[in-house]
C-alpha cells in the first residue's frame, strides 16, 4: 500500500468502524458483551482519527482531511471514546433499576455508533451537501436518544428538539443551495460546485449578495444546532431529559461539529472580499448567547439543565472568538473549544452518576455530596471550577486569552464578555455550594461508578492549565491560522 | 429559454406558494391532508417540469418521488393515523385565520424582495425559482408556529421540504446526492414522526402538543 492509501483507509476506518459497530451493536442481545463491543469499537475509531495527524489523504470530492478537521475529529473520537467508557457503567445501572429495558439499550448503542458515524461523516465531508446530510443524520439519532426513556417530560423534549432542529436544518439546507447557486456560474455545473475545497478557491469571484444571503440561512440554521441564542429553546430539554452519556456528547460533540460547519462556511465568505464580514453577525450572537445563558443559570432547580445553559454559555464565548476572528482569537476560540468539550462531558460523567445514586435531577435534593459521596463530590467541584473559570484549569487560561484579545481589538466588547462572564461564574459557584457542601442529602447508597474517564478529562483540563507542549501550541497555532 | 418554457416553471412555481396559502387556513385536519397532497402534486409537476427543460432526467427521479410519496403515501397513512387514534379533527390555532394570512403574505413580499434583489446576476428562472421556493419555506415555518396540532405541525413542516425540492431542482446542475438526501430525509423524518406519534400515543390520549405542555422543565 502507497502511504496515500494507508491514509485513505484511516479515514474510511472511522467512517466504517462505528457503520459495522452500529449494525452488531443491534443485533447481539447480552448487555455486558455489547458495552464492551462499544467500548471496543470507539477505541479503533480513535485510533484511525489519531493516525490522520501524521498520513493524510489527498483530498477528493467527497472527504477533506486538513489541520483544521483532523483536530476536531480527535476530539471528536477522544471524547466518544470516554464517554462510551462512562456509558458502559451508567447504562448497565438504568438496566438494573428498570428505567430502560435490554431492548431499548440495543437501540441505544447502535444509536451511539449511528451518532459517532454521523459526527465524523459531517466532519471529513468536503462536499457541503454530503457535510448537511451527516448533520442531519445526526440531529435524527438524537432526536430517538433523547426519547428514549419514554417518560412524558423525555417525549416532549425530544419532540421540541425534533420540531427546531429539522427547521434549523432546512434551513441550513436553503443556504446549501444559495451558495450552490452562486458557485455555478463560476465552477460550472455539478459535483465540482459543492466541493468545499473547490469553493474556496474560487470564491472570490462568487456573486457576493448571493453568499451574503446564504450565510444567513446557514447562521440560522447550523446556529440552531450550535445552541445560540435565541434558537436555543431545544437544548436544555434534550440535556435534561435524555441519558447522560447523550447530554455529554451533545455539549461535548455535537454542538462542535455544526459549529465546524459554521466555521467552513466563514472562511469561504472571507475568501471573497465583496462578501459581508461574517464576523460581527457571529460576534453578536455569540455575546447574546453569553449573556443570556449566564442570566438563566441563577434559576436552574434541575442540575443537567443547568450545565445545559452553561453550554449555551460557552458556545457563545467560543463563537464569539471566532467571530473575532485574527490568530489569537481563533486560538483561543480553539482551545476554548477543545477545554470545554473535555470539561463539560467530565461534568456530566458526574452528574449521570451522582442524579443515579441521588435518585433525582433536583439540585435541592442532592446537597453534601462532598460527605455522601466524596469521590463523586470532589469530581464535581473540580469540574465546576474548571467550567467556571478559576486559575489554573485549562479554561481560565483561554477564557483569558479570549478577553484579552479583545480588549486589544475592541474594549468595549470585552467588557460586555468578561461581565457575562462573572454573572455565570457567580451562578455556578452559587449552586455548587448548596450541593457540594451544606446538610448531606438524599440516599447515601454507594456508587458503582466509572472514575476513569470523568478524571483523565479533568486531568488533561488541569494539564493544559498549568503547562502546554510547545508542540499543541504550534498545532494550534497553525490551525488558527487556516482560520483566517 | 423560450418564453413558453419560462412561463410554465413560473405557473408551477406561483401555484405551490398558492396552495400554501390554502393550507394556511384549513380548520380540519383531513383538508390540510387533502391540500398537502396538491400541494405535493404541485410541486410534482413543477420538478417533471424543470427536469423537462433543463434536460435532467435524474430528477423525473424527484419527480415521482413527490407524486407517490408525498402525494399519496403520507397523506393516506395520516389519514389512517387520525382515524385510528381517533384524534380531534378540528385543528387548534394560536393567531387567528386572519392574522396568519396577512403574515403569510407579509413573508411572501420579504421573500421576493429578499432574493430578487440578491440575484440580479443569476439566470431569470433560477431567481424567481428561489424567491418562490423561499416563499414556500417561509410559509410552511409559519404554519408550524400557529399551530399546535402534532399532525398539522408535520404538515407544515413538510410543506416546507416541499420549498426546499422547489429550490433545489430550480438550481440548474445541481448534482443528484443532494436530491435523494432530500427525499430520503422525508421519509426519515416521516419514519421518526411516525414513532413519535405512536409513543405519545402510547402514554397518552392526544397529540395536540398543547396537553404535553405540563412541563416547563423547572417546575415539577
Amino acid at each position: 500500500m502507497t502511504p496515500d492509501e494507508t491514509a485513505f483507509n484511516a479515514l474510511m476506518g472511522v467512517l466504517v468502524i462505528p457503520a459495522v459497530a452500529a449494525v452488531l451493536l443491534a443485533v447481539l442481545p447480552n448487555y455486558r458483551a455489547t458495552a464492551r463491543l462499544n467500548v471496543a469499537a470507539t477505541t479503533l475509531t480513535l485510533l484511525c482519527a489519531l493516525s490522520l495527524f501524521f498520513a493524510k489523504p489527498a483530498p477528493g470530492v467527497y472527504f477533506l482531511v486538513d489541520d483544521l478537521n483532523n483536530t476536531f475529529i480527535v476530539l471528536t473520537t477522544f471524547v466518544g471514546w470516554t464517554t462510551s467508557m462512562f456509558s458502559a457503567s451508567y447504562i448497565g445501572h438504568e438496566l438494573d433499576i428498570g428505567r430502560l429495558t435490554p431492548r431499548s439499550v440495543r437501540f441505544y448503542h447502535a444509536m451511539y455508533q449511528v451518532l459517532m458515524f454521523a459526527m465524523n461523516l459531517a466532519l471529513i465531508a468536503n462536499n457541503i451537501g454530503l457535510m448537511w446530510v451527516a448533520i442531519e443524520i445526526a440531529t435524527l439519532t438524537t432526536v430517538m436518544m433523547v426519547g428514549i426513556y419514554r417518560t412524558h417530560e423525555a417525549l416532549e423534549a425530544a419532540w421540541k428538539y425534533f420540531i427546531l432542529g429539522s427547521v434549523g436544518i432546512a434551513l441550513a439546507l436553503f443556504g446549501t443551495i444559495l451558495v450552490y447557486m452562486a458557485a455555478r456560474p463560476v465552477v460550472g455545473e455539478g459535483l465540482n460546485a459543492m466541493v468545499w475545497s473547490v469553493l474556496v478557491t474560487r470564491a472570490g469571484s462568487f456573486d457576493p449578495a448571493l453568499l451574503d444571503v446564504a450565510f444567513v440561512f446557514l447562521l440560522l440554521g447550523y446556529g440552531t444546532k450550535v445552541g445560540l441564542a435565541p434558537l436555543h429553546a431545544w437544548l436544555p430539554d434534550a440535556h435534561a431529559e435524555g441519558p447522560t452519556p447523550i447530554s455529554a456528547v451533545l455539549s461535548g460533540l455535537l454542538l462542535n461539529v455544526a459549529l465546524y460547519a459554521l466555521l467552513r462556511f466563514k472562511m469561504l465568505l472571507a475568501a471573497n472580499a465583496a462578501a459581508l464580514a461574517p464576523g460581527p453577525l457571529m460576534v453578536a450572537l455569540g455575546l447574546l448567547s453569553l449573556l443570556f445563558a449566564a442570566f438563566m443559570l441563577y434559576r436552574r432547580r434541575d442540575i443537567k439543565r443547568m450545565f445545559a445553559y452553561s453550554s449555551i454559555e460557552h458556545m457563545g464565548i467560543i463563537t464569539f472568538a471566532f467571530g473575532m476572528g485574527g490568530p489569537l482569537a481563533n486560538f483561543a476560540g480553539l482551545l476554548h473549544m477543545t477545554m470545554h468539550s473535555l470539561t463539560k462531558s467530565a461534568i456530566f460523567f458526574a452528574v449521570g452518576h451522582v442524579a443515579q445514586v441521588k435518585g433525582t435531577q433536583r439540585i435541592s435534593d442532592m446537597s453534601g455530596l462532598t460527605v455522601t459521596h466524596p469521590l463523586l463530590g470532589w469530581g464535581l467541584i473540580l469540574g465546576v471550577i474548571a467550567i467556571a473559570g478559576l486559575p489554573p484549569l485549562g479554561i481560565f487560561m483561554s477564557e483569558f486569552l479570549v478577553v484579552s484579545s479583545t480588549f486589544a481589538r475592541a474594549p468595549l466588547l470585552a467588557l460586555i464578555l468578561v461581565f457575562g462572564i462573572l454573572v455565570a461564574f457567580g451562578a455556578l459557584l452559587l449552586r455548587l455550594n448548596s450541593i457540594a457542601f451544606g446538610e448531606p442529602r438524599g440516599p447515601v447508597g454507594k456508587a458503582q461508578a466509572s472514575y476513569v474517564p470523568m478524571f483523565t478529562h479533568l486531568a488533561l483540563v488541569l494539564v493544559a492549565g498549568i503547562y502546554m507542549p510547545r508542540a499543541v501550541v504550534t498545532w494550534f497555532q497553525n490551525v488558527a491560522g487556516l482560520l483566517g | 429559454m423560450s418564453g413558453i418554457d419560462f412561463d410554465i416553471a413560473h405557473l408551477f412555481a406561483g401555484s405551490l406558494v398558492l396552495v400554501s396559502f390554502l393550507e394556511l387556513y384549513q380548520d380540519r385536519l383531513y383538508a390540510l391532508l387533502n391540500v398537502y397532497a396538491a400541494h405535493a402534486l404541485v410541486l410534482a409537476a413543477s420538478v417533471a417540469w424543470q427536469a423537462f427543460i433543463q434536460d435532467a432526467p435524474h430528477l423525473y427521479v424527484t419527480a415521482v418521488i413527490a407524486l407517490v410519496f408525498k402525494a399519496i403515501v403520507i397523506p393516506v397513512t395520516l389519514h389512517r393515523l387520525i382515524v385510528r387514534l381517533g384524534i380531534h379533527r378540528e385543528i387548534e390555532k394560536v393567531v387567528g385565520v386572519g392574522a396568519a394570512m396577512l403574515a403569510g403574505i407579509g413573508l411572501v413580499a420579504l421573500s421576493m424582495v429578499v432574493m430578487l434583489r440578491v440575484t440580479q446576476t443569476a439566470d431569470p428562472l433560477a431567481r424567481e425559482d428561489l424567491a418562490f421556493a423561499l416563499a414556500v419555506v417561509l410559509l410552511g415555518l409559519l404554519m408550524m408556529v400557529t399551530r399546535r396540532n402534532a399532525v398539522s405541525q408535520v404538515v407544515g413542516f413538510m410543506s416546507l421540504e416541499n420549498g426546499l425540492v422547489l429550490a433545489a431542482t430550480g438550481a440548474k446542475g445541481m448534482p443528484l446526492v443532494v436530491e435523494i438526501s432530500v427525499a430520503f430525509s422525508i421519509l426519515i423524518a416521516f419514519i421518526v414522526i411516525g414513532i413519535f406519534l405512536f409513543r405519545i400515543r402510547e402514554r397518552f390520549d392526544t397529540i395536540d402538543v398543547q396537553a404535553l405542555d405540563r412541563f416547563r422543565g423547572e417546575r415539577r
